[in-house]
């Protein structure tokens, strides 16, 4: 344990400067210090995704980084993607799908889709239902049984490809 | 692409695949889970673990510890002993069990390796952990009880000092003779073993306890699928007024049975509550998880089965052994899982004879309890190995067998040998939908062209009969405050609008959306006017919360029922101010109408009149517009469903490697009340039956240490891992109410681990292997296949 050293970071597009512990994790400083909650810790040793978060635009594992050393960057949880409406069509197609239930793992699997769904649409790509649930090798859900979330991440990259298919699941629509 | 079809009798809102308006929120990451809950002068808490499986506990120093900074005090077993009355796990409807008497931190010795032993309580987790270094224990290791057939031999170390041997509970059941069944027949039998899992919920355990002593009162959050019972239990073993004990479960994030014991952990927060006079939070980190939460199964079967002339299955004995871990769990004992397995084993099928007996052994293990399909998976399991073996044996195809011998449909009502009693099932109807919807005689043919290519895929099928809707013959028989019955507050709000406390909770399987539209068709309004709370026993009334497929059946007709009297309520007060009959009125998009839906006045008019001008009543009409209503199931014991479901699976026969590449299920749940909801409670309940089958295994060593108890070394399907799932649906609603619901939520891990045994067993046959152990790792695969 050493002293306290100064944090100045951006989160979710607002400057915040935190005196916090070098064993602070990142995720830990997010929940504890900033509040937000919306990060989860399901494992702590960066297996079941449920804590990840962007960090200068790229998925990372909160629980496995020290909150020092975002220092300088610019972090975005799920709160800020989605107040930003960076998510919406993906959480529209996970509600219509029922892509969720108790929703602990669902921020990080949102957090991933997103950040995959870019990279699919850059490489003008329209992901197979493989390649789906290869991407998310590295997010565990224990509810859902994954079908309905690989449903709705291929409505998205359909519709964002400009193919939409009917909104599943029903006649509701968000 | 799947989604879920409206059910074919679908109502306004029931049977209707409509999403979750609570997702919305967890969707966008403002879900509240326990541990997000931060209170005022709260404290956190972490617990020292005992290293051994079995020891004795010596002089603990926590001088040191308590000098740490940050450090507000540190607890062991004798702090709790003035305080909390010990607890111990039996009912008394389980003849002669028994189980030693449990206390929230041990004073004496330890019994598994993990048991939480001294509780330090700081300013925060982290320096409650570094506490946790500097505490010296002597402990004086002892011969641990491990293996499930050790610890019945009579050289066996007793786990509990005062008890004659390890065996907790033993039962025999027995109808007919099967003596005289086994004489000249075709006899099959198997010797199956089941791996000890677990739920690893995303969310692990969390428990933040708030005492105020100034006026008696204790606030728990927790993470807990029956807030109900910890009300119940907090109270009487700490002395409490129950009426000043609040539980509220928040959201919850995933529970599958195994939020709903009683841990150590959970009374040491709360006595440590009371004793600071502060909050106090535990959560357990997921090595803790694994060291501590109640892991499932764990059970060795050897069955045989007696077939006659014909195919026509006639006797099955069993005998299940089962090891539970050093002591029942409380307050719904570790007797459970197998008393369910003797008893469901053999139930599709129209036997003669039955004979089943059960063990149930201490060992030096985390405690073992009910988990999602509690036994039905290993009586599923047994039933259809058995019955595929016999199909085998006679040159039978697996289909035409059961259609031989399921109970048939001028049976019922029927009662199995083991005491079961069936109001109705579909089982010949599930097993023809099934043969369609794999396209079965496809299958088989493309398995024969592959086989030549050297391809090995294997097609298993199971059925199963699963217990839904329990009656107080589940727990309150046997004296457990463990209520089957179910409450509902619904009121109309001043502005027109309904708000429903319900006492089933909601642990994203959908509990409040399905009330919400049950609620909605009852009345007569939108859904969107409809606001369900749940999961606080200070807002909702008392019930029997989430467990064992209650949700839906009995808190559902709770909700309807509610419904139908704040109907006659509202169309009261509209029929005094109409001048109207109020059996000539409706209530028909939230307004009050005429019986041929002409609308009269809204229900905004009706609240407002009642709330602000009730001046305007007649005298004898009462303005109430909040209702009570408690419903309890009456009729048969527990509403029994049925399904089956179809497994493909690829072998390598090289490497052991299995690739599941589709999985069916038919299931009949009565009636369907939300078709999305129900499918994704069967896919869900699917993949934990296939991590089962084939990845997750609770592995210890010969001293008693679990050896893979973190997320890297315990696997959990992954999404790569698992095929799409079709579901298709059968409905025979049960007419015991009048929403005719029944459970779903253990119908996809009731048999899809028992399908994927006969899958992998049919893919092996040509090789003249046979894999009788789950999880079928590769090892074990290629080890049945002679090659290691």
């Amino acid at each position: 344990m050493s002293s306290p050293q100064t944090l100045s970071l951006t989160v979710n597009g607002t400057r915040v400067r935190h005196f916090v512990e070098p064993r602070l994790s990142l995720a830990d400083f997010l929940r504890g210090n900033l509040g937000l909650t919306g990060t989860h810790l399901g494992c702590e040793t960066g297996a079941c995704g449920a804590c990840i978060v962007n960090l200068d635009g790229q998925p990372v594992h909160a629980c496995l980084m020290l909150a020092v050393q975002a220092d300088g960057l610019r972090v975005d949880t799920i709160e800020g993607l989605s107040e930003a409406g960076t998510l919406a069509d993906l959480q529209a197609a996970f509600h219509a799908r029922n892509a969720l239930q108790c929703g602990f793992c669902t921020p990080g699997i949102l957090v991933i889709a997103h950040d995959c769904l870019g990279a699919w649409a850059a490489s003008g790509t329209i992901p197979s239902r493989e390649v789906i649930r290869d991407a998310l090798s590295g997010n565990y859900c224990r509810c859902t049984g994954y079908e309905a979330i690989v449903d709705a991440i291929e409505s998205v990259a359909k519709a964002r490809a400009g193919r939409s298919d009917p909104q599943p699941g029903g006649e509701a629509a968000i | 692409m799947s989604a879920a079809a409206d059910s074919p009798g679908a109502g306004r809102y029931i049977g209707r695949g409509l999403p979750r308006p609570g997702a919305r929120r967890l969707l966008a990451g403002r879900g509240r889970y326990t541990d997000d809950v931060v209170l005022p002068r709260m404290l956190y808490a972490a617990f020292l673990r005992s290293p051994y499986a079995h020891a004795r506990l010596g002089a603990i120093d926590v001088s040191a510890a308590a000098a740490m900074p940050g450090v507000h005090r540190v607890l062991t077993g004798a702090d709790f002993e003035p305080l909390c009355t010990p607890w111990v796990g039996t009912l008394s409807h389980f003849k002669g069990m028994r189980s030693a008497p449990q206390r929230p931190l041990p004073t004496d010795k330890v019994v598994w390796a993990g048991q939480p032993v001294v509780m330090v309580i700081a300013e925060t987790r982290a320096q409650a952990e570094d506490a946790l270094e500097v505490i010296e224990v002597a402990f004086e290791e002892l011969d641990a009880v491990v293996d499930l057939d050790e610890a019945r031999a009579p050289e066996s170390p007793v786990i509990d000092a005062g008890a004659p041997d390890n065996v907790l509970f033993r039962t025999r059941i027995e109808a007919g003779s099967t003596a005289n069944a086994f004489t000249a027949a075709e006899i099959v039998s198997v010797d199956l073993r089941f791996g000890r899992h677990t739920a690893v919920t995303m969310e692990p355990r969390a428990v933040l306890a708030d005492f105020d002593p100034s006026e008696g009162r204790l606030t728990v959050h927790q993470s807990t699928q029956t807030p109900y019972q910890f009300q119940d239990l907090y109270a009487r073993h700490f002395g409490l007024s129950e009426a000043r004990v609040r539980v509220i479960a928040p959201d919850v994030g995933g529970s599958f049975g195994m939020k709903l014991h009683l841990y150590h952990e959970d009374m040491a927060v709360v006595g440590a509550s009371l004793l600071l006079k502060r909050p106090v939070k535990f959560t357990a980190d997921r090595m803790e998880a694994f060291a501590s939460d109640i892991h499932a199964r764990d059970h060795r079967v050897r069955a045989r089965l007696a077939v006659g002339p014909g195919g026509l299955l006639r006797a099955i004995e069993v005998d299940d052994v089962t090891g539970v871990g050093p002591f029942s769990a409380y307050p719904r004992t570790s007797a459970v899982e197998g008393n369910q397995v003797v008893r469901l084993i053999g139930a599709p099928y129209r036997l003669t004879d039955y004979r089943a007996d059960l063990t149930v052994v201490a060992q030096n293990k985390v405690q073992m309890s009910q988990y999602r399909a509690v036994g039905h998976p290993i009586a599923c399991a047994v039933t259809e190995r058995l019955v595929d073996l016999a199909a085998d044996r006679l040159g039978l195809d697996p289909f035409e067998i059961r259609r031989r011998n399921y109970v048939t449909e001028d049976m019922y009502p029927h009662t199995t040998p083991s005491g079961y009693r069936f109001e109705k099932l579909s089982l010949a109807t599930c097993l023809e939908k099934l043969h369609t919807l794999m396209d079965y005689p496809a299958l088989r043919a493309e398995q024969a062209a592959l086989r030549a290519k050297g391809i090995h895929r294997g097609i298993g099928i199971a059925t199963y009969v699963e217990i839904t809707n329990p009656t107080p013959a589940f727990y309150g028989v046997g004296g457990a405050h463990i209520s089957a019955q179910d409450g509902c507050v619904l009121k109309l709000t001043p502005a027109g609008e309904v708000s429903c406390a319900i006492s089933i909770t909601e642990q994203g399987q959908g509990s409040e959306a399905i009330i919400g539209q049950i609620v909605a068709e009852g009345l007569g309004v939108d859904r969107d006017h409809v606001r369900v709370l749940t999961g606080d026993t200070e807002t909702t009334p008392s019930g029997g919360a989430t467990w064992a497929c209650r949700g839906a059946g009995i808190g559902g007709e709770t909700a309807l029922q509610a419904s139908r009297k704040l109907k006659g309520r509202i169309l009261e007060i509209a029929a005094a101010i109409l001048q109207a009959e109020p059996g000539t009125l409706d209530i028909r998009d939230d307004a009050v109408t005429d019986a041929d839906g002409a609308p009269r006045m809204t229900l905004r008019e009706v609240a407002n009149l009642a709330y602000y001008r009730s001046d305007l009543l007649p005298p004898d009409v009462s303005p109430t517009l909040t209702v009570a209503h408690h419903f309890a199931p009456r009729g048969y014991p527990f509403a029994f469903t049925n399904g089956i479901h179809g497994s493909l699976v690829e072998v390598d026969v090289e490497t052991g490697f299995v690739t599941i590449l589709k999985h069916w299920v038919v299931e009949d749940c009565g009636r369907v009340i939300n078709p999305l909801l129900v499918d994704e409670q069967i896919r869900g309940g699917v993949v934990q039956g296939l991590g089962a089958a084939f990845f997750e295994e609770c592995r210890y060593g010969e001293t008693g240490q679990l050896l893979n108890g973190s997320m890297s070394d315990y696997l959990v399907p992954m999404a790569c891992e698992m095929p799409d799932i079709v579901i298709a649906h059968v409905e025979t609603p049960t007419l015991d109410t009048e929403l005719g619901a029944k459970g779903c939520g253990e119908a996809g891990t009731a048999a899809s681990s028992g399908a994927a045994l006969n899958a992998v067993n049919d893919a092996l046959r040509t090789f003249g292997a046979d894999i009788a152990q789950l999880p079928m790792t590769p090892e074990r695969i290629l080890r049945a296949l002679d090659v290691i």
